[in-house]
């Protein structure tokens, strides 16, 4: 007998049907979690259309996700079906112009990291705007 | 309750030729950052770099570590 699990599957299908989606604690316009709120953030800065999942609603949610993905923490984004990662590698990449590429959108200017850490102040980044 | 010295003892006995540098975020014990530096890192995407630091603490992370900051670099 083969097993099912649709909660596995729903996931499994969501990943496959939308080129950029994100796992969340919360909603986009209702983040729950700081590291959720800083991953909507720099995606929305960059302009890039994405899908949301909260997955507070049901603890198997993020259970099987993890399943997945071999990842234990949320966020989690997905491009294309590959992991992107979850806060800390979305913003290391947002800030480097990486994610842009990834999504293959612009880059805004002001989002560019200083040359060097001595390079004067920081610019207006998402780490700001959330303050 | 763990400390960030103890998840720094951690990662460093786990990851071979690892520096780590932990921060304890609020005090709490349960919210860290992790700054790594690995031989063990070079030539692996930024995913695998940080599987192999969330992996040193298993299930913990989520549970007792509630969250886990991770930067991650490759030494020459």
């Amino acid at each position: 007998m083969t097993e099912t699990n649709p909660i596995r599957d729903a996931i499994q299908q969501a990943i496959d049907e939308h080129p950029v989606i994100l796992f969340m604690k919360g909603t986009p316009d209702q983040p729950a979690c700081g590291f959720s709120a800083r991953t909507v953030a720099a995606l929305q800065e960059l302009g890039a259309p994405f899908a949301a999942v909260d997955i507070l609603p049901d603890p198997r949610i993020r259970q099987e996700l993890s399943e997945i993905s071999n990842w234990p923490t949320i966020p989690q984004l997905f491009v294309d079906r590959e992991l992107v990662g979850g806060c800390d590698i979305v913003t290391e990449m947002y800030e480097s112009g990486e994610l842009a590429q990834a999504l293959g959108v612009e880059q805004p200017p002001e989002a560019r990291a200083p040359e060097s850490p001595d390079a004067g102040p920081a610019p207006m980044g998402i780490e700001n705007r959330l303050s | 309750m763990p400390t960030a010295e103890e998840l720094k003892q951690r990662i460093e006995a786990t990851i071979p030729d690892a520096k780590a540098d932990v921060v304890d975020l609020n005090g709490g014990g349960d919210h860290f950052r992790a700054t790594v530096i690995s031989s063990a890192f070079a030539g692996k995407s930024r995913i695998e770099q940080h599987r192999l630091v969330y992996d040193v603490f298993g299930d913990e992370v989520g549970g007792p570590i509630h969250a886990l900051s991770i930067t991650t670099r490759a030494s020459e």
